[in-house]
């Protein structure tokens, strides 16, 4: 009962919340772009003159800038692709009826409970560590050298942690999907003649496509902020070849105590985001309609 | 060519026996219905021929060839589900096509007979549409379609129509009866509808738990039900059963009368109207305190004045009496 009269109502009910959350991204989102365009950095006290844009110049034409930015694209797509193939893959395994179905999925979904801090600490210390790590434990015990991957292959190795971690939302979110697949359709594509690869391919990927999208979607937004993995195992190093744009901004701002730059890089990082999510919706938001 | 022999063939799941062993053949064209209530096992039935499920025992033949190991798509049978089972991401041509495609049939062909397919099933216009795009009568026309364009020994229906209204059901069965006519493939339809069953079927089975209770013709069933379980099943609205004394009075443990058998008008019968159904071309009364059985179904031809509450005479016409022995079996 949408009256003249309740409308009103109801826009004056939920206005001190919209209120509320304008203020709650307004107010942080000004003063990024206020600060800016300051020169503010903590090591130098004093009066913050207003400089225009003289900090955008320096963090874009900082050569870590660009290895931020390129490093961001990779470890996003890499962790992209890997989870949404090992996902499918993983959704097409435990939908098969097995024994134990209960005790596997909840083994699969586990890495997901893990904080990031710790499973990082986990794979640099037990995992990916050359003296004492399991992998240089197996590569002596085939007689190979020992693999430093953080030192040699830092990027490719985070993207291999963060991948842990995000295949197990992957994997939830295609398996739910996939056991929403009418059964009848499997049937009637048997009797068609269709091939156990065939009926993958044109009945259970097309259905899937939705829920792909749904993970590539929060992934992205996730994956572009990805700090505590690089922090905890390579901090960046060795020299720049694992940094992204957050840690760029961190190190702006909590390490040279650069304000006014890192607030830059941050903008800089909020209109990366925007171009991205256009892409992103350009390319595979026309499945998300009915 | 589209023979089906079923020769003892039996369905488990686990230590319940869902169909007993079974006997059965499916004449070459033949227009069969598989009816009986909810859980007979007509549906399992039905997917035992199509090969979605395994038998526990016996033996399928299609044509003469043992066909009980062969998987669902080397049986040459075509099946239209309840559901449609169309694949929504896929235009109509390509839903149609989709066995073509999968056995590998060239291009030209292949549009050759989704053409044809469209034209009979008057899909033409809709070739380019999705399913979801579709109503409820061209979805089913769609599934149909897919099937028919393999050219199968035998197509298996899974109670196609009951997801449609009335209307479209009373259309898409005359729809599928000509289609039988034209193609004179071998059909098997599975309904829990009697309705359907008598008006579509060449052949009958009549399913209860798994047991084939009778098999024949629609009017084979209607005159001479086998047991009482038949006799109720086939007619609507559905045979009286009287048992007691005016049972005994005809030899038998129970007798049925159909409700258009049943003439109101000076006879040995009387009772108190109560629901009165006017349908226009008939009604039929439900009669009270008659001394049979709690209500007796009365049809009467055209309109009829007779109110709630009315005594009235019913005279049954005693040769199409049906009587029935202590176990339900017809006594000749």
């Amino acid at each position: 009962m949408a009256t003249q009269h309740s409308r009103a109502a109801a826009r004056f009910m939920i206005a001190p919340s919209v209120v509320l959350l304008l203020a709650w991204m307004l107010i942080p989102l000004g003063m990024t772009i206020w600060f800016s365009l300051l020169r503010y950095n903590l090591l130098m006290p004093g009066d913050n003159p207003f400089v225009g844009f003289e900090n955008y110049s320096y963090f874009l034409t900082d050569p870590a800038f660009q290895t931020a930015i390129v490093n961001t694209l990779l470890l996003v797509g890499g962790i992209l692709l890997i989870t949404v193939c090992g996902g499918i893959g993983l959704a097409v395994l435990l939908d098969q009826p097995m024994w134990g179905t209960g005790i596997v999925r909840i083994m699969v979904i586990s890495p997901f409970f893990v904080m990031p801090t710790v499973s990082a600490l986990v794979w640099k210390n037990m995992f990916m560590n050359p003296v004492n790590g399991l992998f240089a434990y197996v590569a002596g015990v085939l007689g190979l050298p020992a693999f430093d991957f953080l030192t040699a292959a830092p990027l490719a190795s985070i993207i291999g942690i963060v991948s842990w971690q995000w295949l197990p939302f992957a994997t939830l979110i295609l398996l739910t999907a996939m056991q929403s697949l009418d059964s009848e359709q499997l049937e009637a594509a048997e009797i068609d003649g269709a091939s156990a690869w065939s009926r993958f391919y044109y009945i259970k990927l097309p259905h899937l496509a939705r829920a792909i999208t749904v993970v590539v979607l929060i992934q992205t937004i996730f994956l572009l902020s990805i700090f505590a993995e690089i922090y905890v195992t390579t901090a960046g190093g060795p020299g720049n070849a694992s940094i992204n744009l957050t840690y760029l901004v961190f190190q702006e701002s909590l390490q040279r105590y650069d304000v006014g730059t890192a607030s830059a890089g941050g903008v800089v990082a909020i209109i990366l985001a925007n171009i991205v999510a256009i892409f992103l919706m350009r390319m595979i938001g026309k499945n998300l309609d009915a | 060519m589209g023979r089906i022999t079923l020769d003892k063939v039996q369905k488990k799941f686990g230590e319940t026996e869902v169909i007993p062993p079974l006997d059965l053949t499916i004449e070459d064209g033949e227009f069969v219905v598989f009816v009986g209530p909810s859980g007979c096992g007509k549906s399992t039935l039905l997917r035992l021929i199509a090969g979605l499920e395994d038998v526990s025992g016996g033996e399928i033949r299609i044509d003469g060839t043992n066909a009980t190991d062969l998987p669902p798509a080397k049986r040459r049978l075509a099946m239209v589900f309840q559901s449609y089972a169309l694949y929504p991401h896929m235009t109509v041509r390509k839903n149609i096509a989709f066995p073509l495609k999968m056995a590998g049939m060239d291009e030209a062909e292949k549009t050759r007979r989704v053409e044809r397919a469209a034209s009979v099933l008057n899909l033409a216009d809709y070739l380019d549409r999705r399913p979801g795009q579709l109503s409820g009568g061209q979805r089913q026309r769609v599934a149909i379609g897919r099937a028919i364009v393999r050219e199968p020994a035998a197509f298996l229906f899974d109670e196609p129509l009951s997801n449609l209204d009335a209307a479209l059901r009373v259309g898409m069965r005359l729809e599928i009866s000509e289609l039988h006519k034209r193609l004179e493939t071998t059909m098997i339809y599975v309904t829990h509808d009697q309705v359907e069953a008598m008006t579509m079927a060449d052949k009958i089975v009549v399913l209860r738990a798994g047991h084939i209770e009778q098999v024949g013709s629609p009017l084979d069933l209607y005159r001479t039900p086998r047991n009482r379980f038949v006799a109720e099943f086939i007619g609507s609205p559905k045979m009286n059963i009287v048992d007691g004394e005016e049972a005994s009075r005809h030899d038998a443990h129970a007798i049925g009368i159909r409700p258009e058998h049943i003439d109101v008008g000076e006879g040995p019968w009387e009772g108190t109207v109560g629901v009165s159904e006017h349908l226009g071309s008939d009604t039929f009364f439900h009669v009270h305190d008659t001394g049979l059985a709690d209500v007796v179904t009365v049809r009467a031809p055209g309109e009829n004045s007779h109110r709630a509450g009315d005594r009235i005479s019913l005279s049954p016409q005693m040769d199409k009496l049906h009587r029935f022995d202590w176990e339900g079996l017809r006594i000749a």
